[in-house]
């Protein structure tokens, strides 16, 4: 080993296959820090997500008199969530639905291409963590600086690097606080009132408990969250298929493994020189060369350690690198990577996502901006009045989802000598004019009437058409009058 | 059992000493974090004696520091709220009635307090929606023994129908037959007269001799031509609306026997606010004039 380009780390798996434990006490890991292709990409998903994370909320939108400016803004209080062009009503969070369905089936197609890819670059958990260890290596130093400091007694310059590591952390997780609460409220009001103390005390709990949340998983347990609370993993591993692209080790090409001195002959042995750089690096703190587990995120750090390995060993990089679980068992080091993207799995999954895709799309552009609700009064069911004619009553609930106040005209039909008066806050009204202001809804009490002698059976079926004065937009409901048994 | 201690030889620990089939129990002690939260849960209870009303005793209970009680939060939690409306309050008994339907703010006020009043006071007798049963009005319809303008409505309300108060209003439907006033025949021909104002099918010659028993015993309190008088709280006899029932021999008992029930005088208990929120409300059922 003396002639060796590469140092050899002593490193322990923590889970290595030949003596696994049902249960053991958590082993601090410290990752080394890894260089390469894979590592640079992180660098730049984590630049990507936390930027469009913490700058989100701080778009504005113009939305005209009366309606907030931000793009995005989840607004509890009013009852309305806006998202770029899109304006959503409560009963409208079928729209959600659909954008989970389409985020869980890109999740499982992502999963069936490319593996846990989500895992090892988008997860916020992953994001965070690395963010954290990061902060980490730039106070305490690389693996080899932390493992002396966790063993050195208590000193002043321990001390202090200690409480500015938390410290720093701490300051991470309540900018991340900071930026959830601020998709919930006006972004700029919500910064000065957080500040000058005057922010609801709702703010205040979420911005501690994200601090929290955000120090405790991304600085404390950080790999725990993933082997033992996340569920992915799990319901990810079922998506991986034999053609799926995962980290693999191959074996074919690297077993039999042992420390190789230069200018060896690399005769009747594997590549792999058995120098642990990709244990050290790997965050999960497992050693990949014992298969795909369950605990690998599939980062690719430990790809580009051993490719950085290789490279000063002179052999050809990609003992470890991306392989289909069928391609691990072609020793042949010169085979290039062919992977088939298109198959049943991704074509199932492709069509599922274009389908839902089309269907929101769809009804996202034919949404309507005016809704109607016609709510019969249940109790009593009908009222008989003294010249003998049957008479029910409705609340009609309009909806104007418009920015301005909007007229609308509205009418009842479907039986004869039917006659119908509206209770606005004048006497009885016959004119069925109804005025809605922007964006709100309003609701009027319908009162209808009709002779007994005209009623056919006991329910009696009437339509309540509301129509835009200007525009002239129509929306028509079906309700039912009860009457006395026939 | 203390002769028996013994260790168990692959954990290492003690054993109770009990045994079941060869299988021994392990004298495992309670893990430190168990321990720790039931001695603070003591401490907890200890301290929640002293502050908080705890104990109780002979005729009474200890108070604890701050003298809380759940009743007394309630209360000032609901003088709050009566707080919280006075404005509303205040417009609500200084304007007229009448007036009050012009005011958005005040009658939405109004509307909400009287639905809940209603649902609290009237509802057992008028029912949940306010439709009523036989004796008792239904208030959604047009038909007003007593009046259906705000201002008719809020005195029925506050003074009642023959209640304890002295200004309640009151009508007498007499006993024709148990107080001898007529005689059964008399009655069945009037009740066929009164049937015929509002459906066919009497026969001729009893609804002729009906009319003129109504003339002479009736009409004085149901009007001549049987529309009804609301000074004497006497209902209209020829439209669709009953108040004990439709059917002859309904009518043949009311004709009998007489009818008077109470509606109670609710001046007194409740408050004026409440009164006219409960007005209100009825008058905006759809029958209100
Ligand atoms: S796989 Fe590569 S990095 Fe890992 S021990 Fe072998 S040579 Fe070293
Ligand atoms: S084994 Fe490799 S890919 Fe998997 S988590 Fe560790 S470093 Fe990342």
């Amino acid at each position: 080993m003396v002639e060796s380009a590469v140092e050899n780390v002593d490193v322990r798996p923590v889970n290595k296959k030949e003596n696994r434990a049902l249960f053991e006490r958590r082993e601090k890991i410290q990752p080394k820090k890894a260089r390469g292709d894979f590592r640079r990409l992180k660098w730049i998903i984590m630049a990507v997500t936390l930027t469009i994370y913490y700058v989100t909320p701080w778009i504005r939108w113009d939305r005209g008199e009366g309606a907030p400016d931000q793009a995005v803004l989840v607004d509890f209080a009013r009852e309305r969530f806006y998202f770029f062009l899109i304006e959503l009503w409560p009963q409208e969070v079928y729209y959600i639905t659909g954008l989970l369905i389409i985020a869980a089936v890109s999740l499982f197609l992502v999963t069936a291409l490319f593996g846990r890819a989500w895992c090892g670059y988008s997860c916020p958990q992953t994001v965070w963590t690395d963010l954290f260890i990061f902060v980490e290596r730039l106070i305490e130093g690389d693996r080899n600086a932390r493992l002396k400091l966790d063993k050195a007694p208590m000193s002043m310059s321990k001390l202090t690097k200690r409480v500015t590591k938390h410290a720093i952390w701490l300051l991470i997780g309540v900018l991340t606080g900071g930026a959830w609460v601020f998709y919930f409220a006006d972004a700029p009001t919500l910064l000065v009132d957080l500040f000058t103390l005057e922010a609801a005390v709702i703010a205040y709990a979420s911005v501690a408990t994200l601090t929290a949340t955000t120090y405790v998983f991304g600085g404390l347990m950080r790999e725990q969250v993933c082997t033992y609370m996340c569920p992915w993993p799990r319901i990810q591993g079922a998506m991986v298929g034999d053609e799926s692209l995962t980290v693999t080790y191959h074996g074919a090409r690297g077993e039999p493994r042992g420390p190789h001195k230069k200018g060896q002959s690399w005769e009747n042995r594997g590549h792999c020189i058995d120098c642990n750089q990709c244990v050290a690096v790997c965050p999960m703190g497992i050693d990949i060369r014992d298969g795909l587990q369950m605990e690998c995120i599939t980062c690719a750090l430990c790809i580009d350690a051993c490719n950085d390995v290789m490279d000063k060993i002179d052999l050809p990089r990609g003992l470890i690198s991306y392989d289909t679980y069928a391609g691990q068992f072609d020793g042949n080091p010169e085979k290039k990577l062919k992977v088939r993207l298109i198959r049943p799995r991704t074509i199932a999954y492709g069509a599922i996502l274009a389908f839902v895709g089309a269907i929101m799309l769809f009804t996202l552009l034919n949404r309507s901006i005016l809704d109607v609700n016609v709510i019969r009064d249940r109790n009593p069911l009908f009222v008989t009045l003294s010249d003998g004619s049957i008479r029910n009553g409705y609340t009609v609930k309009i909806l104007n989802k418009l920015h301005e106040v909007r007229k609308y005209h509205v009418e009842v039909t479907g039986s004869a000598g039917l006659q119908s008066w509206f209770q606005k806050e004048g006497p009885k009204d016959h004119t069925m004019i109804v005025t809605v202001p922007g964006d709100s809804v309003s609701s009027v009490k319908l009162f209808v009437s009709i002779p007994a002698a005209n009623l056919k059976s006991k329910s009696t079926d009437l339509d309540v058409t509301v129509v835009d004065r200007e525009t002239g937009e129509t929306d028509t409901q079906n309700t039912s009058f009860k009457g006395p048994e026939k | 059992m203390s002769d028996n201690i013994e260790k168990d030889e692959f954990s290492g620990t003690q054993t109770t000493g009990h045994e079941w089939d060869g299988i021994k129990e392990l004298d495992t002690p309670m893990p430190r974090w168990w321990l720790w939260t039931m001695y603070a849960t003591i401490i907890w209870s200890i301290g929640y004696w002293v502050v908080m009303p705890a104990w109780p005793l002979v005729t009474d209970y200890t108070k604890g520091m701050f003298g809380y009680s759940s009743r007394g939060v309630l209360e000032q939690e609901l003088a709050a709220a009566v707080d919280a409306h006075s404005v509303d309050r205040a417009a609500l008994v200084t304007m007229e009635l009448s007036n009050v339907k012009s005011d958005p703010q005040t009658y939405q006020f109004a509307l909400s307090g009287g639905k809940s009043a209603f649902a609290v006071n009237c509802s057992q007798c008028h029912g949940s929606g306010a439709q009523g049963a036989a004796g008792f009005p239904n208030l959604n319809d047009d038909d007003w023994l007593w009046g259906g303008s705000v201002d008719q409505i809020y005195e029925t309300i506050k003074y009642g129908i023959r209640s304890d108060h002295e200004d309640t209003r009151v009508g007498d439907m007499p006993a024709f037959l148990d107080d001898e006033l007529l005689e059964k025949d008399q009655i069945n021909d009037v009740a066929d007269y009164v049937l015929s104002l509002s459906q066919s099918g009497q026969s001729a010659e009893a609804v002729a001799r009906g009319k003129e028993v109504y003339m002479e015993n009736c009409a004085s309190c149901h009007g001549e031509n049987a529309k009804g008088l609301r000074e004497f709280g006497a209902p209209n006899l020829t439209d669709a609306i009953w108040f004990y029932g439709g059917d002859k021999a309904t009518i043949v008992r009311t004709i009998s026997k007489g009818r008077a029930n109470v509606m109670p005088a609710w001046e007194g208990r409740l408050d004026d606010v409440t009164i006219r929120q409960m007005t209100l409300f009825v008058h905006s059922l759809g029958g209100g004039e």
